[in-house]
């Protein structure tokens, strides 16, 4: 048997613990080719979370018809689909929104987020459970995402959601906005955030063996 | 066998399923998508007329071009929609002629899949704006890191060169086409 996590760590669990872009390392092509804007990122990010959330709770529903030898290619045709339907229903009835998303949607379907919550949690896991951690994980890549753009934005054309925040005194950097520029900010978000995970580590070790030196000692 | 058997029946279910609904969903909304072009093209033609009132198509097979009038159905120049290849895509635009074809009123782009960031600054005010009045004859030219001089120059934008030198290219374009048009006079 299983050790079962609280339910609600199934959704906690993705905003840090296993953040899809700073922890499991996936979806970089989006997240390196949309967060040019801070409104970009958002985007792609609620978008992704629509598909993910629909994907992992039918998969999980049909996690035991599927024969573990063609499972992967059942999971993109339902993936597929889904991000299809999205895609029509949203040029058919939102056509404003349709055009801001515009390239991004179809990029959706080999999303690897998705593919990999599915392999790895939704056809192993209840429904509820897939759904929880589909919008853990969603929220985690939304974070990261406009934490991206954001960065990019303010130094690449001094604005914020399209609010100038820097004086216009600041030149900008226009490698922000290029390709390189998403590398060189993810590489050192990154590199924070392992360093900071990294200490944590440390000083939890210091304590046990401080804890057990004072045992010993005693 | 009994395996072989099950996988090749789940995996048709699968896609029956799944061809079925988009065959659906493609039926229900194709009609309305179309609808959403005829209503933005519509909308784009009296976005670079400003004053226009009424439009009529023009039959020609060459290109998607409209005569444009005012409140008193008088003419008051074209409106032309043209498309060419951009930095990543097709550019769709729409821009608003004088009567002599010398002259845009303005112009809008339709349709764009340039990089977010950079080349969709094509759509923003301050590259559209350069359009405003801007002489076509004897063409559009375009010009790098400088204001432009002339009356028929506009300038670039940093980092989005080809995107902005595109649209120029898909303008020069469709007004040469628009040009011969109206040489044989079905204008």
């Amino acid at each position: 048997m299983k050790k079962q996590i609280p339910i609600w760590k199934e959704f906690t669990k993705g905003l840090w613990e296993i953040n899809p872009t700073f922890k499991q390392i996936l979806g970089m092509c989006p997240t390196l080719a949309v967060t040019v804007s801070a409104t970009n990122g958002i985007a792609m990010a609620l978008a992704t979370t629509f598909v993910l959330v629909f994907s992992s709770f039918l998969i999980s529903c049909v996690r035991k018809l599927i024969p573990n030898q063609v499972r992967i290619a059942s999971y993109i045709v339902i993936i597929a689909t889904f991000v299809t339907i999205a895609d029509l229903v949203m040029k058919a009835k939102f056509p404003e929104l349709s055009k801001a998303l515009g390239p991004f949607v179809p990029l959706i379907v080999v999303n690897c987020i998705i593919l990999g919550r599915a392999e790895a949690f939704a056809s192993k896991n209840s429904p509820l459970r897939s759904i929880l951690d589909a919008l853990g994980n969603g929220t985690g890549f939304l974070i990261s995402l406009t934490v991206i753009g954001s960065i990019r934005e303010l130094l690449g054309s001094r604005t914020i959601f399209g609010y100038q925040i820097l004086p216009d005194s600041f030149e900008p950097l226009l490698v922000m906005i290029l390709p390189a520029g998403a590398f060189i900010t993810l590489g050192l978000l990154m590199g924070i955030a392992n360093s900071y995970v990294e200490r944590k580590k440390k000083i939890e070790y210091k304590s046990l063996i401080d804890k057990y030196r004072g045992n010993y000692s005693a | 066998m009994k395996k072989t058997f099950q996988i090749i029946v789940v995996l048709t279910i699968i896609g029956i399923i799944s061809g079925a609904l988009l065959t659906k969903v493609n039926e229900w909304a194709s009609p309305l998508i179309a609808a959403n072009k005829k209503a933005e093209t519509e909308k784009g033609i009296f976005l670079v007329q400003p004053a226009g009132k009424y439009y009529e198509k023009i039959n020609t097979n060459d290109i998607e071009i409209y005569k444009v009038f005012d409140d008193n159905k008088n003419l008051i120049g074209y409106s032309l929609a043209f498309e060419g290849n951009g930095f990543q895509g097709k550019i769709r635009l729409m821009v608003g002629l004088s009567t002599d074809l010398n002259k845009i009123t303005s112009l809008e782009i339709l349709e764009q899949v340039e990089t977010p960031g950079l080349g969709t600054k094509i759509t923003e005010e301050p590259f559209k704006n350069q359009f405003k009045g801007l002489q076509t004859f004897p063409q559009i030219n375009w010009i790098k890191g400088k204001a432009p001089e002339k009356p028929n120059e506009i300038q670039t934008i940093t980092g989005a060169t080809i995107s902005s030198k595109s649209v120029v290219a898909i303008v020069n374009n469709g007004i040469q086409k628009a040009r011969s048009l109206k040489e044989r006079g079905s204008l």
